[in-house]
């Protein structure tokens, strides 16, 4: 047996080490190291509750509006109030261009660059690969950038900047739209819909989201070979990225973008089958990470964080949440599966849903996404209310649970005589990437990375990387 | 140039606010200027054992470089260990690798308020003893200490700002690798002169709300922010109204308060962020540099000659009133 240490692991937001013990050429078992800690739920103890509408954006830089979003639900509901239509559409806007932002930033920066790497000099894609995708010097960081800058001058219009706005409050988006800025920001999603169109899938958005199949995205590969998208799936396909890197747990959505009645990608979670979602199932275990512990795994709205950086038993920052009891994975895969894209029904049921999966599911949120948007842009009604008032209660229970572009994010909000008494966070990746619970279960990263082969003499094999980054995990989130 | 950039007690939006630079492709601008990245946690394909070969030889002097890059606050804690940020793949806390490539490089930049003045994360009861590279809050200090100065002689440039606009980061690199940035051009808390002489409240599109001291009372309202929404804008240094955000915005433009993030401590101002503190009904917090008497004679005699327009409109979520001819008394 011998260990592996690999990090400082980049191209994931924020700082994390992946340890494998490998035996007999492959990953005999993987333990998950977040290696950053700040203390967000220290920091916001005591504070005025709508302060935390400065301070959870700033837990994470890739994810700021999806923490400004938990936080203004959690508060909305404290006061009891719903935002108007106008507010309901900007807030489903600007969380809808922070996802699209992260998961296109996610497809051309983070993942695809390791196609480039020399170690696949050998395949016939390579040569591709290496002149669109290699970091930093890639043609497709270079086309890319320009339309993602053009994407965010949405974020410019709706919510004065990003990351980090106070645009989202409980009662709606602070920044009435004028028509001339609803006109402005359908040109920002029709540019942004001509660059997805023209180099990530060279097909239309509606037919991209038509894809129902494997078969038929592996048909719709050979047509489209030269797209970005064609690309990773003529790479992946010869990789057999499709076999690498289930975790083979349930998945689960807390459902996204508010419409009149209900999310139209629904909440709930998949097991072979749907199942209804219940929050109050959700609890923390910190049996494997430094913090002091409970006697058992502790409710989110009853939860602690006393860090305890000495504990022998743990490795990691990251606490274990479970699902009555159980591991899941979160993210762009467990969103479709959940709301029933055909698509990402079949991948799942046909592989499990591991590396290929994942990153399918990302790029069909995107063709599913801009069209949605345009809806919303085309239904803002310039001169009337974007945001309604609300009373804060001097003592309020309270949760916010929504969708960030890696996954299920959610706040747990107590207030006692007017000030912040605890507040808990639970981010997408700290579901992703938990260590071991008390029982000693790993979470889904680990399990994913069991049985990945290591070839003799690998340090960071190819294969462990792709599994890591197919996540889209962010480290800053995980802990806060 | 050779530009080294690290992460550690933040959130990593500097980074990303910094890929969101508009005029032109953010890497080609780079290449044209001859700015070589040679790691970034966010772009750089080199991984885990590729990388730490990279930043060791950097360490051991191997490999020369000119500008460290900091994102996110140090954190000194638990009990000035440095364990709350262990670099992943060492054992070294992140401290001390900075300490080591600090002493390597011919300047040293703090890239955003964080690794600045130690910022957000510093906040409350600052769990992880978190600081600046040469600050502690507005106190010189901070991880290398006040007398620190870089390989070319410099302090460490403070790009603060919570994020840092992409450009202020992209010219500060460019007057770098110019050979433009001397101590002239920084002002009293190291920052880049180029976006700190102004304040925030220059270019403020609700200029003429502030003139009329018309107030705006709750969200989405048009009106000035200062005297009830917790602005900070006349008291804040940078240029977010001349050199605006993602195309066309601005904190006050999408609604907001400025909260002075450019500022060092601004993550405990000692009241709610977005209510304006007051004592006898004048807010604590005047513009910068205009005496105390003179904004409150000024205040009283411009309300008592605020246009009905400017009046209505501050009150009210879009233009309900405009600008036409006053009726002859």
């Amino acid at each position: 047996m011998r260990r592996l240490i690999v990090g400082p692991f980049n191209r994931v937001e924020g700082d994390l080490e992946v340890i494998l013990d490998v035996a007999d050429g492959r990953v005999r078992e993987a333990h998950v190291r977040s290696s950053l800690y700040r203390g967000f739920e220290q920091i916001l103890q005591g504070k005025a509750p709508l302060d935390a509408l400065v301070f959870v954006p700033r837990i994470c830089g890739i994810c700021s509006v999806s923490q400004s979003a938990a936080a203004s639900q959690a508060l909305a509901g404290a006061m009891g109030i719903k935002p108007p239509e106008n507010g309901r559409l900007a807030a489903n806007l600007i969380q809808s261009v922070e996802n699209l932002a992260d998961h296109v930033t996610h497809f051309y920066l983070f993942f695809m660059p390791d196609f480039a790497r020399d170690c696949y000099q050998s395949q016939p894609w390579w040569h591709a690969a290496s002149t669109r995708f290699k970091a930093v010097t890639g043609t497709a960081a270079g086309e890319f950038l320009p339309a993602r800058a053009g994407l965010m001058r949405a974020m410019g219009l709706l919510a004065g900047k990003w990351p980090h706005t106070l645009t989202l409050q409980p009662g709606g988006s602070t920044h009435p739209l004028s028509a001339s800025e609803r006109l402005r920001l359908l040109r920002v999603l029709r540019e942004f819909r001509q660059f997805l169109e023209r180099s990530t899938f060279g097909d239309t958005l509606e037919a991209v989201a038509a894809i129902a199949s494997a078969a038929e995205l592996a048909a719709w590969a050979e047509r489209h070979a030269a797209s970005d998208f064609g690309l990773f799936l003529r790479a992946s396909q010869a990789l057999e990225l499709r076999a690498l890197g289930h975790a083979g747990v349930a998945f689960m959505s807390y459902g996204a973008y508010e419409l009149e009645a209900g999310r139209w990608w629904p909440a709930g979670v998949w097991a072979g089958g749907p199942a209804l979602l219940d929050p109050a199932q959700i609890v923390e275990d910190v049996s494997h990470a430094w913090y002091a512990d409970a006697e058992a795994p502790l409710e989110p709205r009853r939860g602690s964080t006393l860090p305890l950086a000495d504990k022998a038993a743990a490795y990691t920052w990251c606490k274990a949440p479970r699902l009555g009891g159980e591991v899941v994975e979160t993210g762009a895969l467990a969103r479709q599966v959940v709301a029933g894209h055909p698509l990402a029904r079949d991948l799942v049921a046909r592989d499990g849903g591991g590396v290929e999966a994942r990153v399918v599911a990302r790029l069909l949120e995107v063709a599913r996404l801009v069209p949605a948007m345009e809806a919303w842009a085309e239904a803002l009604r310039p001169g009337i209310a974007f945001s309604f008032e609300g009373e804060l209660p001097a003592e309020a229970e309270s949760a916010g649970l929504v969708e960030a572009a890696r996954g299920s994010l959610g706040h747990w909000l107590s207030i006692r005589r007017g000030r912040i008494h605890n507040y808990q966070i639970i981010a997408p990746t700290t579901w992703n990437f938990s260590p071991r619970d008390a029982a000693g279960r790993p979470g889904a990263l680990e399990r994913a990375l069991v049985g990945v082969p290591v070839g003799e003499g690998e340090k960071a094999p190819a294969a462990v990387q792709h599994i890591v980054r197919s996540f889209d995990p962010c480290m800053v989130c995980t802990v806060h | 140039m050779k530009v080294v950039w690290l992460q550690s007690g933040g959130c990593g939006g500097c980074t990303l606010s910094w890929l969101g630079s508009e005029w032109g492709s953010l890497f080609a601008t780079l290449r044209d200027a001859s700015i070589e990245i040679v790691w970034h946690p966010s772009i750089s394909e080199a991984c885990a054992d590729e990388a730490l070969a990279i930043l060791e030889s950097c360490v051991d002097g191997s490999t020369p470089f000119d500008v460290l890059c900091i994102e996110g606050s140090l954190l000194r804690g638990p009990a000035g260990s440095g364990r709350f940020h262990v670099m992943a793949g060492t054992e070294r806390p992140m401290i001390e690798w900075v300490r080591l490539l600090a002493a390597r490089a011919r300047h040293v930049v703090a890239m955003g308020s964080c690794a600045a003045f130690g910022g957000v994360t510093a906040a409350g009861i600052n769990p992880t003893d978190a600081c600046g590279l040469q600050y502690d809050g507005a106190n010189p200090g901070g991880l290398l200490g006040s007398q620190f100065r870089a390989g070319a002689g410099l302090p460490v440039v403070n790009v603060s700002g919570c994020p840092t606009h992409p450009d202020w980061v992209t010219e500060t690199l460019l007057a770098l690798a110019r050979g433009e940035m001397t101590d002239r051009e920084l002002d009293d808390l190291a920052r880049p002169r180029f976006y700190t002489d102004v304040l925030v409240h220059h270019g403020c599109n609700r200029n003429e709300f502030y003139e009329f001291k018309a107030s705006a009372e709750k969200n989405g309202d048009q009106g000035c922010l200062m005297e009830h929404m917790g602005c900070k804008g006349t008291q804040a240094h940078a240029d977010c109204n001349q050199r605006p955000w993602n195309g066309s915005g601005s904190c006050t433009s999408g609604g907001y308060a400025c909260i002075s993030c450019t500022e060092p401590a601004f993550e405990e101002p000692g009241h709610p962020f977005t209510r304006t503190p007051k004592i006898a009904g004048i807010p604590i917090g005047l513009p910068l540099d205009m005496p105390k008497a003179w904004f409150i004679a000024l205040a009283a005699l411009s309300k008592s000659a605020t246009p009905a327009r400017v009046r209505k409109n501050a009150t009210t979520d879009h233009i309900i009133r405009w600008p036409r001819p006053a009726k002859k008394p």
